[in-house]
């Protein structure tokens, strides 16, 4: 079967990931901890390529029809 | 508990002190809170039963010749207090403060408990009858346990796995080799093996055998629960407080059915005791223990299928645990999920187009019942005794007084003077409902939360509720027989509440899509378009009206001796106000051109209400859409309105054109069925022949249905009131009138011609393999013209369909909107605009991706530059 490379597909919004001083920057704006985010597996197709680490925080923009375009912050977990 | 060591004197010194010294520190500023991780269900075991009881039960008697609880009995006063002015004996405490007391009754003989019968009959089939281990391998034991131990593993997998384990029919056991016998139920509690009884003393001995280790394999958690505690030795006895006698009125007692069923189970008991201990013969021991059996079975569950039902004297069953549970009456679902609320009113509604927006009409009827409490003070002592002097049977009055120590007392005609006497500030009067009292309506199913509003009282003659018909758009209500509900708010705060969060005007931008809910509605509507198409009017009959929508003042009606409906109007409209949009335009007040219908005014549409309401705020727009409603009301009480057949009557030519087009459509489809008989038909990619013909037929039908519907709407007299209906957005549309006055068009079944019902044929009139319009349910006459058998066979077709469709439909999409609703109850937009469930954590960053509220918007902007003109 041939590889695709899913980032690519329109249908996937762009996923990066934080280094340690945005991630807490972005904590500490919404006076949160990781737990209280949205979360994403380790696992995720989306994400294989960032290589990230379970307490990783990954910044997904996706298009919305409301706002044009908007930001959501997912922290890794297992599995 | 008792049996606990006492803490000593000094111990308790201790803690008192300790007590002190801790409130000294920290006046109740620390709170302790934990967060609940798990929850255990589990089984009651005898130990735990005897530990947290508090009398052992002895004897079947209640009371005795004084009429005082006996000791021992099932009234035992440590049991808790049902009487007032005792003391439990256990706690100390009174009447309601007393939650009452287990107590416990040893019993002779085991006794199955019924409503565990399931699980026994699996441990009993599925476990060693010699050794007690579970009757399956080493290994797959141990596949199993990894199965269940994954801790996020799905529910339906470790069901699945512990499904695995009860293995009936291996005659041998793995561990010691011990023959299986095979173990039936003979319901509802008798356990037999190879057509021999199992007494329930060798179940408990069965169960008892069974290794701790073994019992995970069976979904049982072997640190809480034990499988022969499901076989009773000793029985809780409930406490008084859920089994309360009630006095009658003769003075006699009579007992709640579950004391009338525990006094069977300790007297059985007793006697079964005693014969065992006389050394009576088996059969009778045996008897007796069945009996035992049988009252301890009821007791738990009544209604079982196998058990003849116990039953009072009187011949109706009893209602014991289960029936207490279950069902519609039952605790959960009449009493814990469903609760009925004092100072409310159901009934009919009715329509009544002159009230205000946010007024809801009250019979007297239930004005005189739904009361308000009204504090006495210096002021209004004498306004309050009027009230007082007209008594519960004249309005308006009132029904009770409050004295300041809490006492209620009823107005009677003899207690009134009385009343009127002592009354003086601090007490309470509660008074009937009067015009302008604050109110919550109400209309099932509240799925907004412009389901729930809150109006202002109007009370009037007749039996109904009544509201303006122009507020049923949120309520969702129509008067077909529709009820809803009346709640009066009880104290001044509630009364704020819903004043400022729930009155009408608070509601009038939808939360949704921004725009109004609330619009004219039919008459208005049509009245408005009338009056402003092209209406003159004297000067006198506009006074008229104006007057009749409530408006007095005339200075800026125009001094002509005849004016415009538009002119009429403007005085409506606040004189600074400009709109303009693709319908109409409205220059400082005056409607200068386009003519008001539902895209303006409607529900759900009509920027003007919006721009209104944004300009003027909600007290205005309440109050101008009230106004502008009454006004299109009151053009068609002037003009008279109404509908007739003879709306649909069509001009000879016009007949005549529509024939010629359906004539051509019909020679169209003939030719293109012969192409396809032919084979000269071109198939459109991707279809075959036959849909190609199917597509292209259905295509030409319905462009002609379409041209009958143009000739219609250019060839009908324009001012007819079924046009004006639909032209104005009223009630209707073209394709309506069309369908009167022309033609049907085609019937559609699952979007196809409807093409079956007989072998290639749709009715036996038709010859096999008729492809023809007529022949596959194009109704080409219209409703006047009347249709043939065959058209109305097909259009009950259809209609049946449709009917099946929305009686499907709207309970699952209703279920479907309830699932989601409930999913999201408590997420709630924080201060720094994210969105959060209950335990705060983020479901979304900004609300809607943009952070803007629909309702405080414009098309999902907000208009700043509009903002800063209107406050600068």
């Amino acid at each position: 079967m041939v590889e695709v490379d899913i980032t690519k597909h329109i249908l996937v919004p762009k996923h990066t990931k934080l280094s340690d001083k945005e991630k807490k920057e972005v904590l500490e704006s919404y006076n949160v901890t990781l737990d209280d985010l949205p979360r994403i597996r380790i696992s995720d197709p989306a994400i294989k390529h960032l290589h990230p680490k379970v307490g990783d925080m990954i910044k997904v923009l996706r298009k919305s029809p409301t706002a044009g375009e908007s930001v959501f912050y997912r922290g890794v977990i297992d599995v | 508990m008792e049996e606990e060591n006492q803490p000593s004197k000094e111990e308790v010194q201790e803690v008192v002190k300790e007590e002190k010294k801790l409130e000294k520190i920290e006046p109740q500023e620390e709170y302790v809170y934990k967060q609940v991780k798990s929850l255990i269900f589990s089984v009651l075991s005898p130990k735990m039963i005897k530990k947290m009881a508090s009398a052992k039960i002895v004897t079947p008697e209640l009371y005795d010749r004084e009429g005082y609880p006996v000791d021992g009995g099932l009234m035992d006063i440590r049991l808790g207090v049902i009487d007032p002015g005792l003391r439990c004996k256990t706690c100390g405490s009174k009447l309601k403060e007393c939650v009452g007391h287990f107590g416990y009754i040893e019993l002779a003989r085991p006794i199955i408990h019924v409503n565990f019968v399931p699980v026994i009959l699996k441990l009993l089939r599925s476990t060693c009858r010699e050794c007690g281990r579970a009757l399956v391998s080493k290994t797959k034991a141990e596949k199993v346990v990894d199965a269940v131990e994954g801790e996020e593993e799905e529910v339906a997998e470790k069901k699945k796995a512990h499904k695995s384990v009860s293995a009936a029919g291996i005659a041998k056991c793995p561990h010691c080799k011990a023959r299986q016998q095979k173990v039936t139920l003979d319901k509802p509690t008798t356990f037999m093996e190879a057509e021999r009884r199992i007494s329930p003393i060798d179940i408990r001995a069965r169960l008892e055998k069974i290794p701790d280790e073994d019992l995970s394999l069976f979904g049982l958690n072997s640190t809480s629960i034990r499988p022969e505690w499901e076989v009773l030795t000793v029985m809780p006895i409930p406490p008084v407080t859920m089994r309360p006698s009630i006095t009658l009125e003769s003075g006699e007692r009579s007992e709640d059915d579950l004391t009338h069923k525990l006094g069977d189970i300790v007297r059985i008991n007793q006697r079964l005791f005693e014969n065992i201990n006389a050394g009576a013969p088996e059969i009778i021991i045996e008897d007796l223990w069945d009996l035992l059996q049988y009252h301890i079975t009821t007791f738990f569950d009544n209604s079982l299928p196998q058990l003849p039902p116990a039953r009072h004297r009187s011949g109706q069953p009893l209602k014991t645990i289960s029936e207490r549970i279950k069902s519609k009456e039952g605790r959960i679902r009449h009493n814990l999920a469903g609760k009925r609320t004092n100072f409310s009113a159901r009934t009919v509604i009715s329509p009544d187009p002159m009230l205000e927006l946010n007024d809801v009409g009250v019979p007297r009827e239930i004005a005189m019942k739904l009361t308000i409490p009204e504090r006495v003070n210096e002021w209004n002592t004498a306004f309050l005794k009027k009230f007082i002097q007209n008594g519960p049977e004249i309005y308006p009055g009132a029904n009770y007084i409050i004295r300041p120590d809490g006492k209620k007392k009823k107005i009677t005609d003899e207690t009134k003077e009385s009343a009127l006497e002592e009354l003086q500030p601090g007490y309470v009067v509660e008074r009937h409902l009067m015009d302008g009292d604050v109110a919550i309506f109400n209309r099932q199913p509240s799925l907004h939360r412009m389901s729930m509003m809150c109006h202002r009282v109007r009370v009037l003659p007749g039996r109904t509720l009544r509201l303006n018909s122009a507020i049923c758009n949120p309520y969702n209500a129509d008067f077909d027989g529709d009820e809803m509900n009346l709640h009066i708010p009880q104290t001044e705060e509630a009364r704020a509440e819903a004043e400022i969060l729930m009155e009408v005007q608070t509601q009038l931008i939808s939360p949704r899509y921004g725009l109004s809910v609330i619009g004219c509605v039919q008459d208005a509507i049509s009245g408005n378009y009338i009056l402003t198409k092209n209406l003159t009017v004297s000067r006198g009959e506009a006074i008229d009206l104006l007057m009749a929508v409530g408006i007095t003042n005339f200075s800026r009606l125009p001094k002509k001796e005849m004016v415009t409906g538009k002119e009429v109007f403007s005085v409506v409209i606040p004189e600074d106000f400009s709109f303009k949009d693709e319908h109409a335009t409205i220059e400082d007040g005056k409607l200068i051109e386009g003519v008001m219908d539902r895209n303006l005014l409607g529900e759900g549409s009509g920027l003007l209400l919006r721009t209104i309401h944004k300009k003027y705020g909600k007290d205005f727009s309440i109050d101008f859409l009230g106004k502008i409603f009454r006004l299109g009301i009151e053009v068609l009480f002037r003009k008279g309105f109404s509908t007739g057949i003879s709306d649909t009557d069509l001009p000879e030519n016009g007949k005549n054109e529509i024939k010629q087009s359906l004539d051509d459509a019909y020679e169209e489809v003939k030719g293109l069925i012969e192409m396809y008989q032919n084979n000269k038909l071109d198939s459109f990619p991707g279809k075959t022949l036959r849909e190609t013909l199917e597509l292209r037929i259905l295509e030409v039908l319905n462009k002609a249905r379409n041209k009958t519907g143009e000739i219609v709407s250019n060839t009908a007299r324009q001012d007819s009131h079924t046009m004006i209906m639909a032209k104005s957005g009223a009630r209707g549309n073209l394709l309506n009138l069309a369908q009167m006055a022309a033609c049907v068009g085609q019937q559609a079944m699952r979007g196809k011609r409807i093409d079956n019902g007989f072998n290639q044929r749709t009715l036996s009139m038709f010859k096999k393999g008729d492809l023809s319009p007529v022949a596959r349910g194009f109704i080409r006459n219209g409703f006047k013209t009347g249709l043939t058998p065959a058209e109305f066979f097909f259009g009950s077709m259809t209609g049946r369909d449709s009917l099946m469709d929305t009686a499907l439909r709207t309970p699952k999409s209703g279920y479907l909107y309830r699932r989601l609703a409930n999913a999201m109850q408590d997420l709630r937009a924080e201060y720094d605009g994210t969105i959060r469930d209950s335990s705060r954590k983020i479901v979304q960053f900004s609300y809607g991706e943009d952070g803007i509220d629909v309702s405080k918007s414009e098309n999902g902007k907000i208009n700043v530059k509009r903002i800063i003109s209107n406050i600068v």
